[in-house]
Formats: C-alpha cells, structure tokens, sequence
C-alpha cells in the first residue's frame, strides 16, 4: 500500500529528525550514546543534516550556542541520557542566562522504567527546570511533531532561550502515523506584545527635556537585529550610547557618541556618563550587577529611567523605571524614530567627549614584552574590527571588550550572564560552521582553553579555519587580579605553571601550532595565522601581572574606578 | 509595605507544572504562605491559589514571573480587588468527655463543627477567612492541641 510522504507510518526518531528538516536545521551537534541509539539510526539516513561529533557534551551544546549567536537561527544539540545530558548543563545555562535560542534533545531512559533508578538515568527536566525556557519530556510519540514545533517557536521568539525535549529510548522507536504539524497549542504565550505608543510618547517627551541623556545598549538590540534602528535613533535624540559587554557591536564603536564598554571594566566615559545623566534609556539590557555596581548608587542624578524590553519581568526587577517600553526592541525603536526629536544635549556630548579624550583606555606597552591588550589591538586592527570574535571568560575576555574595536552585531561571542569558562573554542567551532565565509577568531586565557581543548579535533576533522588564540599568561588571570586587589595579594590556586605546551597539544590534534614570546615574535606569529589557511593555533606569552582596569570593587558605585597605576600621566 | 497577598494562576493541568511554579518562588526567593491546586472550570486546566507576603515590587515580580513560566496560562492578583477567600482547618483537641459541652458551645460559636469524636478527644472543622481560623486556633489552645492541618486558602474574585 502506498502512503503518501505527509501521511505515513515512521519512528519517533525518523519524526525527529524530520521535523528537525522542516524547521530548517542544518547541523545538529552532539555525541552519541545507548538511549539515543534510533536517534542516531535514523540520522544514517538523514543527509539534510548534517551532525558534528564533539569530544565532550559541553563541546556541543557550546557550538550550538556559537551557531546560534553567531547566526540567529536557534542551535540544535544531542546528547544521550544521564551523564550525557549532565554534560549540557552548563552549557544550557549559559544559553539561558545569555538569551540564546536553542533546542536542546537529550534520551532517557525507557518510559517502563523511568523513575527505577535504571542505568544511566537521570531526571534532566527537573535539573534543567531552573536554566531552560521551557521543556517536555515526551511520554506519546504521537506528540512528537507538535513538540518540535512548539519547541522553535518557543526558543526562537520573544525573549529567546533554550528549550529542552527529552526523549524515552522507547518513544524515540515506537511508530506515529506521521503528518507535520504547525499547530501551536501555547496559551498563555504572547511573546511579542504590541509596542504602547503611550509610553513610546512619554519617553520621546523625556528626551525632548533632557540635557544628560544616555543610552545602555545591550544583548536585546543585536538579538532584536535592531542596529540600524538604534542608530537612526540616536542620530535623531543626539544621545551618546553605552554598550554592554553582549551589546558590543550592535552600536558601531567608530562612532563619535559611543562612549565604550559600561560597568565594572566600563571606561571613564562610559560611568561617569551613567553617573551623571539625568536620564538613563536601557535598550535590551538588564541592569545586571555588572554595570549597575553598587544598586542604591547607580545613577543617582537619573530624574527618570526608561527601560525598553522585550521581557515584561526584567521591567522594575533591579531598577525602578518611569517609562517602560515593552516589545521588541526593532519595533519599539521604529515608532519611536518616527517622531523622535533631539535632546537638548550638546554641552552634555562636549562633557562626555572630553571624558572620552582624557581618560581613554589605557596600558603600558612594552618594546620586548608582549602586552595582551596590545595583541587585542592587533587583532582589531589586522582585521579591521571585522572578524567574528568568540571569547572564554576572564582577563582576556575583558580586554576583547575593551580593545577590539567592533563594527557589527553578532560579532562577539562570549559568555556574559554565567561566565563559563571552557566556552570559546567550542562557541568558534560553531560560530565558523554557521558563518563559512567568515574570519572567526576564538580568544582564550591558558585557563579556560584547557577546559574544552579536547574540540580542537573538531576543527582538525573538518578543516575549520579558526583562528585559535590563547594568551598564556601561566595564570588563572581574572582571580589573581581579585586577590591582587580585594584579598591583599594572597594567592590562592591560580598558579597555572605546568600546562601542556599549547603547540604541542595543538600539534596532536593536527593543528598548526605557533608561539610567541616577544613582540617581534608576536607580530610575524599573528600575520602567519591569518595566511594559514586551515585551522591555527597561536599562543602569545604575556606577563603575569597584567590587570584588567580601569576596575569598579564589588560594592562600590559605578564612578569609583581603580584607574591602574598607568592611569595618572 | 509587605502585606499578605492572594495570587491565582490558572496553569495547564502537566506533570512538573507545580515544581515549575515552586522551584520559581524558591530560586527567586519569593515567600510562599500557602498553595492549593485543583481543577478549575476547564478540563485540562487547574487553578493555583498562591498566598504570599512581599512588598509591592515584590509581587509585581511574583505576576510577571509566573506569566513568564509556558504552563501558566493566566495570573490575577486576586487580592488587589473585591475577593472571597476561605481555608479549611481540622483541629484535634484533647478534651475529656466531661469538658466536651464547654468545646461545642466554642464550636458552635464559630459556626465550626465537631466531625469526629474519641474517647479522649475530637476533631473541630473551621471553614473561613485567615482570621477566622487563627482566631478558632487560639480559642481551642488551651485545652491542648493534639494536630492540626490547614488547606491552604482557595480565593475567587468577586462579582464578574
């Protein structure tokens, strides 16, 4: 009997991975393992997608998360049950914390003995309850295709995030009369609400009456893809924007009113900025701890503070807003450009201009020694500020915000909210994947490279042309620094002497390896990178020392810099 | 000012929805006072009674969080308007056979009534209001509490 191909009898799996098709998924990353076995089956006969096989979990649910910035599209990852699906938990909450869609697909163990305590079981909805947007755990096979469904469109929309489906070995082979489904059975989901013109109106009002307007840009605007609009609007208002770590590119840094990075590693400009105005306009930021600092001293001068968001809660939930825009940020910016009218700021831009002259990001370069902030430097200018940069977490990271000089949105990728280490290389390899044509370059500390060094196979395998950078500093940097000023230079487990040699470990894996150890060296190291044509790893050897300023303490107000003692000249 | 407030959430009758809604008020550090979940006027539907203590902020939160959550399909802050709530109470009071006149008179009093009695003690049904039921505790303290459980408030809106 012939069926027809929108009306036939399949496994759970082949469903899968035929909704997983129909939702335009390409590449899927994952490992293998026994409760995904039919998953794994039936992906033999899949070609449309195309699976990568990291070393570890974490690999892949990090490359998702690198496609997935990096692209816009949601990331896809697989993992089996238990230990498999433990491995995706970092990774998962990075996503989560960073607003990143993604559909994340683990096995269980069989519906008969679900809750038995059977081999290689664990309950990840429950573990993942707190860090997923949503979740389902399938118990009818028949559910399946709505499932998926549901899960894109629920990772993909409003404030975007990880949605996980985890699914019984028996499920994943059991047969469904197979139709596709675009039925949305989502209720209480209004994901994108419709702009309020009235508070887009009291907000244009309280531009009109301000003289020390400033805008925080942050993740929303690149998420939202709402760069062009937020620049028509501050060319319309005349206000000087700040970005946040996640905002870095979604406002040109060439730009005259970008006042550079805010918060704890924010520039003079940028806090004193935030200090002083008198009225604060959060574009897709959080007011996370980060760049608020201390939370009863962060803009004491503001008379109002307009907040426009996408996530209904983030509304009044460290800060007390006056004007509250909530929507998709590309929406809300639209109508608002359609009447927006200047502030009245022009002795405000002088004021935050001077600061930006006076106080720039600084460091001491050497003539032998090769300084990190100077190799970020190099990067950006060798690459003219537009590579896809992926960065791990720590000093390293800090000085890419810092140094690089971004042109475009989606062209960092780094772990803001959790902070994860052992997130860049992974991030790259997905970033690259995602983005074929472009320079994607993935900046590490001699700390955090070690934590999923294990993918540099990935790039071997499949020829990825990331440039892998790793600024050995032989120290667990960010922590040194905090026990060089806040714990009166105990140090406590930060030494990182005894790593692998970098070139080696990259030499094992298949990849070209080149270190530098001066700046002569360095120089010649990075322009033979950026001529290799496959996959590269360069190590630069920095001074221990090195700290990342200027710095705001834990605790203290946001104008309360630590300057570095190369500040005051 | 933090103040007692009654919130409902009317959420998909799922596994794991009432972790979903608790493990929210714990990670957020939300106060839950009492929760009673049942079926509500739709199938597959259940309705949340949550009370809660926290300042206006607070529950300005508590809302939006919980309409953040998929499963939960509505919330209404049920106590920013016009509301009936009750909550049910059973009380086991020792009491000898001779004292038992004096604990009916209370019992009546109240119009609460004695669902259960043994030989040296018996079981008073309270239905009402927070104050009510506090006030019923206090009465019938003295002669020796033995157990006692509470439902939780159920709570309505008032008119349509």
């Amino acid at each position: 009997m012939e069926m027809s191909k929108n009306n036939e009898m399949i496994t759970g799996s082949e469903a899968l991975l035929r909704c997983l098709e129909m939702e335009g998924v390409d590449y899927v990353f994952g490992y293998p393992g026994g409760n995904v076995l039919y998953i794994y089956d039936a992906l033999v006969n899949t070609p449309g997608i195309n699976h990568i096989l990291t070393r570890h979990e974490q690999g892949a649910v990090h490359a998702a998360d690198g496609y997935a910035r990096s692209t816009g599209k949601a990331g896809v990852c697989i993992a089996t049950s238990g230990p498999g699906a433990t491995n995706l938990v970092t990774g998962i909450a990075t996503a989560y914390m960073d607003s990143v869609p993604m559909v994340i697909i683990t096995g269980n163990v069989p519906t008969t003995v679900i809750g038995t305590d059977a081999f290689q079981e664990a309950d990840i909805v429950s573990i993942t309850m707190s860090i997923t947007k949503h979740s389902y755990l399938v118990r009818d096979v028949n559910d399946l295709p709505r499932i998926i469904h549901e899960a894109f469109y629920i990772a993909n929309t409003g404030r975007k995030g990880p949605v996980l489906i985890d699914i019984p070995k028996d499920i994943s082979n059991q047969k469904l009369n197979f139709s596709p489904s675009d039925h949305l059975n989502i209720r209480g989901y209004n994901p994108e609400p419709k702009p309020d013109q009235t508070e887009i109106d009291r907000l244009l009002s309280a531009i009109e009456e301000s003289e020390k307007p400033v805008i925080i840009a942050g993740g929303g605007v690149v998420y939202s893809n709402a760069s062009e609009e937020l620049l028509e609007f501050v060319n319309k208002t005349n206000i000087p924007v700040t970005t946040t770590l996640l905002g870095s590119g979604g406002f040109p840094s060439a730009y005259r009113l970008w006042l550079g990075m805010l918060g704890m590693h924010g520039t003079y400009a940028a806090n004193m900025a935030v200090q002083n105005a008198d009225l604060i306009i959060s574009i897709g930021s959080r007011f996370d701890d980060r760049i608020t600092m201390k939370l009863d001293a962060f803009a004491p001068n503001a008379k109002r503070i307009a907040h426009i968001d996408i996530d209904p809660a983030e509304i009044g939930k460290n800060v007390k807003t006056d004007i509250a825009c909530v929507g998709d940020i590309k929406a809300v910016l639209t109508h608002a450009n359609r009447k927006a009218k200047p502030a009245h700021s022009s002795e405000w831009i002088n004021l935050t201009q001077d600061h930006k002259s006076k106080y720039p990001l600084r460091y001491n370069d050497s003539d032998s020694q090769i300084k990190p902030q100077f190799v970020i430097e190099m990067i950006s200018e060798t690459t003219g500020g537009d590579a896809l940069i992926t960065t791990d977490v720590g000093q390293h990271q800090m000085w890419t915000a810092q140094f690089y000089q971004f042109n475009t949105p989606r062209s960092l990728i780094t772990s803001g909210g959790l902070g994860t280490m052992g997130f860049g290389l992974p991030a790259a390899i997905g970033a690259q994947i995602g983005n074929p044509d472009r320079l994607v370059i993935s900046i590490n500390g001699d700390g955090g490279i070690q934590m999923c060094a294990q993918e540099m196979a990935i790039c071997a395998i499949h020829n990825l042309p990331v440039k892998i950078v790793v600024i050995n500093n032989q120290t667990l940097g960010m922590v040194k620094q905090w026990q060089d000023i806040v714990y009166e230079k105990r140090y406590s487990q930060v030494d990182l002497t005894g790593s692998p040699s970098f070139v080696k470990l990259a030499d094992a894996y298949g990849i070209k390896g080149i270190r530098a150890t001066n700046k002569e060296e360095a120089i010649r190291a990075w322009h033979e990178a950026l001529d290799t044509s496959g996959p590269v790893l360069v190590e630069f050897v920095v001074p221990t020392e090195e700290n990342v300023y200027p710095m705001v303490l834990s605790g203290s107000p946001l104008n309360q810099m630590v300057m570095g003692e190369n500040a005051n000249d | 000012m933090i103040n007692k407030h009654t919130i409902s959430a009317w959420v998909n009758d799922q596994p794991g929805v009432l972790q979903r809604i608790s493990g929210l008020f714990g990670r957020r550090g939300f106060n839950i006072d009492s929760i009673t979940v049942g079926n509500s006027e739709e199938p597959g539907l259940s309705r949340m009674i949550i009370v809660t203590t926290g300042d206006e902020q607070t529950v300005d939160q508590i809302e939006k969080q919980l309409s953040k959550l998929i499963d939960v399909i509505k919330v209404d802050h049920l106590s920013s308007s016009d509301m009936v709530a009750r909550e049910l109470c059973f009380i086991k009071v020792r009491v000898e056979p001779s004292k038992r006149p004096e604990i009916l008179g209370v019992v009546n009093t109240f119009r609460a009534s004695v669902i259960d009695i043994g030989p040296n003690s018996l079981i008073v049904q309270v239905v009402g209001e927070l104050y009510k039921i506090e006030a019923m505790v206090e009465l019938l303290k003295p002669y020796g509490i033995l157990e006692l459980t509470r439902t939780g408030a159920t709570a309505m809106r008032r008119g349509d």
